[in-house]
């Protein structure tokens, strides 16, 4: 085992199969989960948050989407659909809508109901309520379940290759299938810097949107 | 799917038992380890970040590419089922140590200082209030780290062992959904009888957090 | 008796939270320490059971200094309440009361059949026993951490702002009960509070402490009241000082004059109000016992509708009575002296 593979400057070359080109595809998969996820889980999230109804849901989403192994559900996907970037999305996006819907909820639901109840003293509509003093208070819980879900994906994104896509994955795979341990070196070694890399990002994203306000108390 | 669980009951049982060994032997050797790293990252305040961020970096690495890399690390065979456990009770360490240090950093202050105004020494002062006070948090991480080995022990079956994995891979090589269907719904019902396992023993060790709060 | 010796406490990075502090706390009584916030009180109060050690000086428990005394043994041997209780959230509140006997190495059993009676000391039914400190009110936290912190029976108990979570009439109920709980067992009381009126009130001796963490006056609550050291302390004790200092003087001493006719009293003598002059009977308001404060007959004759406090002897019979100018002139005579 060595890292060869991973400083040989011809798989840094932009063609197809390098690391670059992977890299790309990569993060494809993993931003169009994310944003797939969101908009599906967010709504519902703060929806279950700001009205209290179907927390059941949002408490048990998060262990019954963590319950679901992902390979099973993406060769479920492709055995159904066939091969493509669909069934790959959707394996993928049902990870991502666990933890932002319980995030999104707990956000909501773990504020100072004096601070709502503030909120709709001083005559704001509910709507007013929900976006001009819930979402951005929830902010700092929403953005940490936002985060895992993308730690998640980034490294759960490598079992597409299984399914002959692309992406990381493909290192750690054809690498394996070929007895290469460099290369599937090279691949574990670019999805755990691609993660953290993610993740610091996100982190500054964070900084970035959340009031000072709320970081001071932290 | 009934005939396929009757003509193949052999194979599907033993997968599952495969399955639930490879899941939960790590979960208990994870919590084991998860224990005393915790603890220091709240005994030694300085270590606290370190100690999440190496737990975040370990948990980021993917699951295959763990499964692939300990035999070169350890010299154990690729087939090995030791690959898995190794790989997966890392996991568990990674997201218990945080838990552990912070369900100990979740106790109230003034409790702990009451009992050490008491005259409870360090070690006694842990294992009498402060854990069994954290016990609830803990707990709850104990329950995403077993339900989340659970759904990980198939992504081994692209190594060659992975307990219902196995039914997975061979349902897609056939193109054929029963097996992965099957492989499924076990999974899921483990992780979820796991979970209720759990939860059922902290109803039992933690009566205080179910009491109604009267405020009379 | 608890010495402090000369204590000085610098926190690292720089900030004194006690100043060259000498105090005696006097055994079997309540001392309270009070002071406006970061006034070190609450640290010297600490320095007690070594829970912070001093800078420099030292602090000593019927002449021995605790600094070379084993700290998990010193402290089992001293009660200590704390605002909001702290108490176990795991345990139910009868293994609460019983930590420390278990601790010092009495057996579950014993240590339990103690804590009832504890309980019931505080005021606690033994319905109590079985719940959790959730299921609690303040008030009966606040009993339950009073019930804990007595339970190995320590001469001595540290309380640090002990009622100061409850509301105000909660508090008066354990101040009358604390009160008379300590009457009986007689501890060596130290107690912080940042509210004068309750120092007053609880204190047998009363430490007033100044920012910086000085010692501002030591004294008896009266000496508190009638002679403050310094323009401080004037100020912290209150404005209406000298009405409060009343509280302080019985009324045993007090000239009574006799029953007016106006005065209308029961078949067995008892007062029930005042004839006016319209027809209508108004209440007296209250009467007072010779055993009661000049402060209760002041006020009184000041909210009586005829400017007159009534005295009963023990069976609650009217056997006098002092209008407001006597009570004035008396008050005036009484500061001339």
């Amino acid at each position: 085992m060595n890292l060869d593979y991973l400083f040989d400057g011809a798989h840094w070359d932009f063609a197809s199969g390098s690391i670059p080109q992977l890299i790309v595809s990569h993060l494809w998969y993993v931003l169009l989960a994310l944003a797939l996820g969101t908009v599906i889980a967010l709504p519902v999230g703060l929806y279950i948050g700001h009205t209290g109804r179907g927390s059941f849901i949002a408490i048990n989403a998060g262990n019954a989407g963590r319950s679901l192994p992902t390979l099973g559900l993406l060769m479920l996907m492709v055995t159904l659909l066939g091969l493509g970037l669909l069934p790959v999305l959707i394996a993928l996006t049902v990870l991502v809508i666990p933890p932002i819907l319980t995030s999104a909820y707990a956000g909501l639901r773990t504020l100072d109901p004096g601070v709502v109840d503030a909120a709709r003293g001083v005559g704001m509509r509910p709507m007013q309520v929900l976006f001009r003093v819930e979402l951005p208070m929830a902010l700092p819980v929403l953005m940490s379940g936002f985060r895992s879900a993308a730690l998640q994906v980034v490294a759960t994104a490598t079992v597409a290759a299984a399914v002959g896509l692309g992406g990381l994955g493909r290192l750690l795979i054809d690498g394996l299938a070929v007895n290469d341990y460099s290369r599937v070196l090279a691949g574990a070694i670019v999805v755990a810097v691609l993660a953290v890399l993610l993740d610091l990002v996100l982190a500054f994203a964070q900084r970035w949107i959340v009031s000072p306000g709320l970081r001071a108390s932290k | 799917m009934i005939t396929y669980l009757s003509n193949n009951s052999e194979t599907v049982l033993a997968a599952l038992r495969q399955h639930i060994t490879l899941a939960l032997i790590p979960v208990l050797l994870g919590f084991l380890i998860a224990l005393p790293i915790g603890y220091l990252g709240v005994r030694f305040p300085w270590l606290y970040h370190p100690l999440i961020n190496v737990a975040g970096v370990l948990y980021s690495i993917p699951s295959l590419a763990l499964f692939v890399f300990l035999p070169v690390i350890l010299g154990t065979k690729i087939l090995s089922p030791l690959n898995i456990v190794v790989a997966l009770t890392i996991y568990t360490v990674a997201l218990m140590a945080r838990t552990v240090a912070d369900g100990l950093r979740s106790v109230d202050r003034l409790v702990t200082e009451s009992a050490t105004a008491m005259g409870y020494r360090r070690l006694r002062r842990l294992f009498d209030v402060e854990l069994p006070v954290a016990l609830p948090v803990i707990l709850a991480g104990l329950r995403v780290a077993t339900v989340s080995n659970i759904s990980l022990v198939s992504v081994g079956a692209l190594i060659g062992i992975g307990g219902l994995g196995q039914l997975f891979t061979r349902g897609f090589q056939l193109f054929y959904i029963e097996p992965i269907l099957v492989g499924i719904i076990l999974s899921v019902l483990l992780a979820g009888i796991a979970d209720l396992i759990i939860v059922l023993i902290q109803r039992a060790v933690t009566p205080w957090t179910r009491v109604q709060r009267s405020r009379a | 008796m608890i010495t402090f010796d000369d204590v000085v406490k610098v926190y690292p990075g720089g900030s004194t939270a006690v100043d060259h502090v000498s105090l005696e706390l006097p055994t079997g009584k309540m001392t309270v320490l009070v002071g406006p916030s970061g006034c070190g009180k609450t640290t010297s109060l600490r320095m007690i059971n070594r829970m912070i050690s001093p800078t420099s000086g030292r602090v000593l428990i019927d002449g021995k200094d605790i600094a070379g005394q084993d700290e998990a043994l010193l402290r089992r041997g001293i009660g200590y309440v704390i605002q909001s209780a702290g108490l176990f959230p795991h345990r139910t509140v009868l293994d609460n009361v019983a930590t420390v006997p278990v601790l010092l190495g009495k057996t579950r059993r014993e240590a339990r059949t103690a804590a009832l009676s504890l309980l019931e000391r505080v005021g606690l039914s033994a319905e109590f026993a079985k719940r959790y400190p959730a299921q609690l009110s303040g008030g009966q936290q606040q009993r339950v951490g009073v019930a804990r912190a007595l339970a190995a029976d320590p001469p001595i108990m540290l309380m640090d702002e002990p009622f100061s979570a409850v509301d105000p009439v909660v508090r008066e109920g354990l101040h009358r009960e604390f009160l008379r709980l300590q009457q009986d067992l007689g501890k060596t009381i130290a107690m912080v509070t940042h509210d004068i009126d309750e120092a007053i009130k609880l204190g047998d001796v009363v430490a007033i402490f100044r920012q910086g963490g000085k010692l501002a006056q030591v004294g008896t609550p009266q000496e508190l009241l009638t002679a403050p050291a310094d323009e401080f302390v004037a100020e912290f004790v209150g404005r209406d000082r000298g009405i409060r200092s009343l509280s302080f003087d019985s009324a045993a001493a007090l000239p009574v004059a006799d029953l007016p006719g106006t005065l209308a009293l029961d078949e067995a003598g008892r007062p029930t109000g005042w004839l006016m002059e319209s027809g209508q009977v108004l209440p007296t308001g209250g009467t007072f016992t010779a055993a009661d404060s000049l402060r209760l007959v002041t006020d009184l004759a000041i909210s009586s509708p005829v400017g007159i406090a009534v005295r009963v002897n023990e069976e609650g019979k009217a056997d006098g009575v002092v209008r407001h100018h006597d009570l004035a002139d008396y008050l005036a005579a009484r500061r001339a002296s």
